[in-house]
């Protein structure tokens, strides 16, 4: 059952994020609406282009790279998504049937406010943006991707997490009716990721809901997922379902499936090579053919943002 | 026919004809011209089975030219890896090699490929005989090194490389037990040649 995130807010005293994005329109068709007698202004919020435009949000230029972003097709046709098949084409061709609506997130663990909140509830208080980010897999290749969310920071603080919460653990959705994938068992499902309380309340990690101006498309992690740009993309958690404040760090999905290779932090790190592969090289999709490798970044080039977080950390042992 | 794969992705490279090469172009052709190699290796190990089992000795004139197709499929897989992905940059791939065993046994084995297609005319056969023979049966090293090859490169869903070692443990299984069974045969008419020497001593 839902409750409510603050003493006396009721979920349907919440402003629906529509109307609270066009409030100076709805304010001015209001204030029109009385002195010419017309129609109350929350039919506004009601209206289908409203809701699709929240996504076309301003660009944060402080977070966002000047690199050009991938095309829209290369974003959501070359994923890995083993919920959906371990082909990078399989999400795309499998994800057609997913509901990413209705959602819930279940908010628990060392805080003040838990419970399930629906989307919208989730959503409505917080101002989207854009966000053009680079985003590096494990596997050494990356794209640049223009992602619309908000600051995970804005979301979990609302939830008044408590002095033992050092962690914060984050699960995917597990129904292998609508995930195929999850049939076999590649993983260990449900998909589990987390993050030390200081990463996830860092100003860039970004909870996404959408990408390229429209809502995020089943195969990349619709309705809700993580963004962590300074770390290999398996952390970007897709389809969130549970957000827990815990105190021990979380058993992560790929650390449990091959601990030698996969890491709790998984930072960029081109000294610091997987296994089986070099890690200081990547190839930069949409290059072509002839393109060359390019120079991994440490940290995808978010270090002065975030060395800070792991200073005096051995970064080798710590992967 | 053997060549229709490479002809595929030749238009997959040129942006003409059915095959897409994807969003990882470089990638895709590494992982295509590797499964033809394992395929037309694992197509060459099926003829002598075949052979045996339909008498149709035409067979293995198909054998030498799936062989030297699979040579020809894995040195595009090895170009592709070291030209368009490592960019003929020689340190940076001598020490992967060096530093990854997966590569190390994929480079091994296209090297064991050599000997074998430089001995693959008629000429050749006729004058190595019975060394021929011995020669050739390296190709059960140089499948046992691919198929372990792809298995260590792949992250984590195993399925492909396990289809592929299923057939090759069938393939192989066959020349197991024909030797068993052969080994059993000339044990038996030697016993059946010498009673004398085995029968149990008189008391």
């Amino acid at each position: 059952m839902s409750r409510p995130y603050g003493p006396h807010i009721l979920p349907s005293d919440i402003t629906p994020e529509a109307v609270f994005m066009d409030r100076r329109q709805v304010l001015a068709q209001g204030l029109a609406g009385a002195l010419l007698g017309a129609a109350t202004p929350l039919a506004a919020w009601a209206a289908e282009p409203a809701a699709a435009d929240r996504y076309k949000a301003a660009r944060n230029a402080r977070y966002s790279v000047t690199d050009t972003p991938n095309s829209y097709e290369e974003i959501t046709g070359y994923n890995n998504f083993y919920e959906f098949g371990t082909d990078k084409s399989d999400p795309a061709a499998n994800a057609r049937n997913f509901k990413p609506s209705p959602w819930n997130v279940t908010v628990d663990g060392e805080c003040e406010v838990k419970g399930s909140f629906a989307l919208e509830d989730l959503l409505s208080p917080q101002t989207l943006e854009e966000r053009v980010y680079r985003m590096r897999c494990v596997e050494a290749w990356s794209m640049v991707i223009p992602w619309v969310g908000f600051p995970l920071a804005e979301l979990l603080k609302r939830y008044k997490p408590t002095s033992k919460a050092k962690y914060v653990a984050f699960t995917t959705l597990n129904d292998p009716k609508q995930m195929p994938g999850q049939r076999e068992r590649v993983l260990d499902w449900p998909y589990v990721e987390g993050l030390r309380i200081d990463e996830a309340m860092h100003p860039l990690t970004l909870l996404a809901v959408g990408v390229y101006g429209k809502a995020l498309p089943n195969q990349s992690g619709a309705p809700l997922r993580l963004v962590v740009p300074w770390k290999y993309g398996f952390k970007g958690i897709k389809s969130i379902v549970r957000i827990s404040f815990v105190e021990q760090q979380p058993r992560t999905s790929w650390s449990h499936a091959a601990p030698n290779e996969y890491g709790f932090y998984a930072n960029v790190n081109p000294a610091v090579d997987h296994p089986r592969w070099s890690q200081a090289s990547e190839r930069h999709i949409g290059g072509g053919l002839l393109a060359k490798r390019q120079a991994t970044l440490p940290f995808n080039g978010y270090g002065a943002e975030v060395a800070s977080l792991y200073q005096g950390m051995d970064l080798r042992r710590y992967f | 026919m053997a060549l229709l794969p490479a002809l595929g992705l030749l238009g997959g490279v040129l942006q003409i004809g059915p095959v897409h090469l994807g969003a990882d172009p470089v990638r895709t052709l590494i992982h295509e011209c590797g499964i033809w190699t394992l395929r037309l290796l694992w197509l060459t190990l099926l003829i002598t089975p075949l052979r045996e089992l339909t008498g149709l000795n035409d067979l293995l004139r198909l054998r030498r030219m799936l062989g030297l197709f699979a040579f020809f499929y894995a040195l595009l897989h090895m170009t592709a890896y070291v030209w368009l992905d490592q960019g003929l940059d020689g340190a940076v791939i001598v020490s992967e090699v060096i530093k990854r065993p997966y590569l190390a046994l994929g480079m091994t084995a296209v090297l064991l490929m050599v000997p074998l297609a430089i001995t693959s005319t008629n000429a050749i056969m006729r004058r190595l005989r019975k060394r021929w023979l011995v020669l050739h049966r390296l190709v059960y090293v140089i499948a046992l090194l691919g198929i372990w090859h792809f298995w260590w490169q792949v992250k984590k869903d195993i399925r492909e490389p396990l289809v592929y070692a299923l057939l090759l443990a069938l393939l192989l299984g066959y020349r197991v037990v024909k030797a068993v069974a052969l080994r059993r045969a000339k044990a038996r008419s030697a016993l059946a040649r010498a009673p004398e020497k085995t029968a149990a001593p008189a008391l």
